[in-house]
């Protein structure tokens, strides 16, 4: 993962990264849209693990999760879908997101085995606040995983160097305070909040939430490391399934043509930051 | 010699991190977590400012009509034929349950962090009801997020909160319980952070909530082990409560924790059973887990999907349980038994035809286990119950089981 953003810092642009919900709308299908995503333009692949109460996410992603768990997903599928991938990708940083509580389940010390073993990078955990370190980001630090950690505008600077000390691969900054899928802010601020972050740390710099078409990407893209998109991706799927709710012709490829413009948006950015 | 202080108490709890033993803690997303420190100061400062103690007293008194009295059930000690039976008449509380009690500390926490809108999740809508009340009483807007499900089953709490100016917003997502309005309810505080006090119903959630709602609730329990010493001139041998997030049983429980001759039993909902998924028993038929913020017991699956409970009563529809009870359930202090919703309704026609007191469903399957209970323990002995709430929110409920639709 170091790497990946080494190599985009010396590209002079930042990442693409793209959020999209193990399982959704069923596993194969989502396999086929996870192996679609590098060569469509993502750098960084988050695997949404399905939860039965994400109480950080709005409608789009809390229904993709309810298809997938629907369909027969469970956390050691999203594992499974990850193991899959990379025996044909072994350079894109694959990073787990979602709750713990299936995790704690799962038993801590098996995920991350299982995890390294199925090729994972990182892990965002939503719910896991630096306060809570013990529980599964010190363990998954010291057996070589990272540890992705959320700031939000309610992460002052005194409260900053704390979600930073054990925050490993790059910072996801949460853009508002708010669930996932809502508004994009005025990414004059968002680009302030970022210079506040870099001040504290040389790690990357991710900006997510209400980033969902081209434009938001150039325009968040000027100030940021990286970019995530996740709700429009989600979205994208959930608008191409039939009335039964399955996959259909148009549901890998239409989020293969929304990933292709949001990587160009990307690629545009400092050169839009320079004009 | 210096007598050797006491070292295993179990009213110490939680430690500084929230824990009572492996549960409880702080488990939310990073926007909410300067939040919920901010909560943690004020009421650090809260707890021991006299000012704020005589306005809670104050309006414990004056508004709420605190004492709530402490009531020998003659009649149904008698058709029992065993222990003597005692209850502690929350229902007569304004607004017909325990649940002002937390309300009103928490709004004077509202305010003292200068916060300008109240949210609220509910049930059964007794604590809707109650935060609408105390919102609507020191004149800040209040919304309230309520299951689907619920609002259709608990009509006339939700006429109520709309005349006491709240809005009541139904949700959809999941299976439209209290579960799922408390996941909204923390989605509506992610979102408006800087003007919003999330107040919770029941004694679970993060780190402070669980510790700041027991020591709201706990006036019943200091209140009734004053009242029992009065009135029988020692301890009671049984302390009864009904448990759905915990918030009544800990506080009638938690002043007593530490008399070794009071046994303590939570009473969760059985609902039809629990060889399937239709019950609510969190301890009995649960396992450690995390959600809302806090690790306890919670119905789940395999894969750590937290499953959807049933229960007669909307209150206990919860499949979870306040932090502080999965460690005294764990330690051995407090026994858990579940009630089934026949049990339930037969509990509630009967003190309705003995005692002339039509309880609500909850405190109904407390009622249930001293029914249970009284008859194999000796007539000298005594039985405290938590009569948590009144059943006027339930005759549409009970009328339509009974083939008597209203
Ligand atoms: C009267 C009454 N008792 C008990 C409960 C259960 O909540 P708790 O376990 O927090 O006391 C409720 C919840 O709505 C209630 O209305």
């Amino acid at each position: 993962m170091d790497k990946r953003f080494a190599d985009l810092a010396a590209e002079g642009r930042p990442a693409l990264v793209t959020y999209f919900m193990g399982g959704d709308p069923d596993f194969e299908t989502s396999l086929a849209i996870m192996k679609s995503l590098p060569s469509a333009g993502s750098d960084v692949i988050e695997l949404g693990m399905p939860f039965s109460d994400p109480m950080a996410d709005g409608p789009a992603i809390q229904l993709a999760g309810q298809r997938a768990l629907k369909a027969g997903q469970t956390l050691e599928k999203t594992l499974e879908l990850a193991r899959r991938f990379r025996a044909d990708d072994k350079d894109t940083p694959i990073v787990l997101m979602g709750y713990y509580n299936p995790i704690y389940v799962y038993g801590v010390d098996r995920f991350i085995e299982n995890a390294l073993e199925a090729g994972i990078d990182g892990l965002i955990v939503v719910d896991l606040p630096p306060e809570m370190d013990d529980e599964l980001c010190l363990p998954a630090l010291a057996k070589g995983l990272n540890f992705i950690r959320l700031a939000t505008p309610t992460t002052d600077d005194k409260r900053l160097p704390k979600v930073l000390e054990n925050t490993s691969g790059f910072v996801y900054y949460v853009s508002m305070n708010g669930i996932t899928g809502s508004a994009l802010p005025d990414p004059s601020l968002v680009g302030g909040a970022v210079q506040r972050i870099k001040a504290h740390t040389r790690l990357p710099v991710c900006v997510g939430f209400g980033v969902k078409t081209p434009e938001h990407a150039r325009a968040i893209g000027a100030s940021a490391d990286g970019v995530v998109v996740g709700t429009a991706i989600v979205n994208q799927v959930a608008s191409s399934l039939n009335e039964e709710g399955h996959s259909t012709g148009a549901t890998v490829p239409g989020v293969e043509a929304l990933v292709r413009g949001l990587a160009a948006g990307v690629r545009g950015s400092r050169l839009a930051a320079a004009e | 010699m210096n007598q050797t202080p006491k070292l295993n108490s179990f009213r110490s709890g939680p430690d500084e991190d929230g824990r009572f033993g492996i549960f409880g803690g702080r488990f939310v997303a990073e926007t909410l977590m300067p939040l919920i420190l901010d909560l943690q100061d004020e009421w650090n400062k809260a707890k021991t400012d006299p000012a704020f103690q005589a306005e809670l007293a104050d309006l414990g008194t004056h508004y709420i009509g605190r004492p709530s009295p402490l009531y020998f059930a003659e009649r149904l000690t008698a058709e029992l034929g065993g222990a003597k039976i005692y209850f502690k008449r929350e229902e007569l509380n304004h607004t017909g349950s325990h649940k002002i009690n937390n309300c009103i500390g928490q709004i004077l926490l509202a305010k003292r962090m200068g916060k300008t809108r109240i949210i609220a999740e509910t049930g059964a809508g007794q604590h809707g009801v109650a935060s609408a009340t105390v919102a609507a009483r020191f004149g800040l807007p209040c919304v309230v997020y309520m299951g689907a499900t619920d609002v259709e089953r608990q009509a006339p709490n939700v006429f109520r909160m709309k005349l006491l100016g709240a809005e009541v917003k139904p949700v959809t997502a999941g299976s439209g319980t209290l579960k799922d309005a408390m996941n909204e309810a923390l989605r509506d505080w992610v979102t408006n952070v800087d003007s919003t006090y999330y107040l919770i119903g029941t004694a679970a959630g993060p780190h402070p909530y669980p510790e700041l709602v027991r020591e709201f609730q706990s006036v019943i329990g200091k209140e009734a082990r004053e009242q029992i010493l009065e009135a029988e001139g020692r301890l009671p041998d049984l302390v009864v409560a009904a448990v759905g997030g915990g918030s009544n049983a800990i506080g009638i429980f938690h002043p007593f924790l530490d008399d070794e001759t009071v046994k303590m039993v939570g009473v969760e909902a059985g609902g039809k059973g629990l060889d399937g998924d239709e019950h609510c028993a969190s301890i009995t038929a649960g396992s450690p887990g995390v959600l809302h913020g806090n690790r306890t017991y919670l119905l789940q699956d395999r894969d750590g999907q937290i499953k959807e409970g049933h229960s007669i009563s909307a209150g206990l529809d919860y499949p979870g349980i306040g932090p502080e009870h999965s460690w005294l359930s764990d330690v051995g202090r407090v026994e858990y038994v579940p009630i089934m919703d026949h049990e339930a309704l037969e509990a509630f026609r009967m003190l309705t035809r003995l005692e002339g007191i039509i309880p609500a469903l909850e405190p109904s399957h407390a009622i249930a286990e001293v029914i249970k209970r009284a008859p194999k323990m000796g007539k000298d002995e005594i039985i405290l119950m938590n009569l948590s709430g009144r059943g006027d929110k339930d005759i549409f409920t009970v009328g339509n089981i009974l083939g008597m639709g209203l």
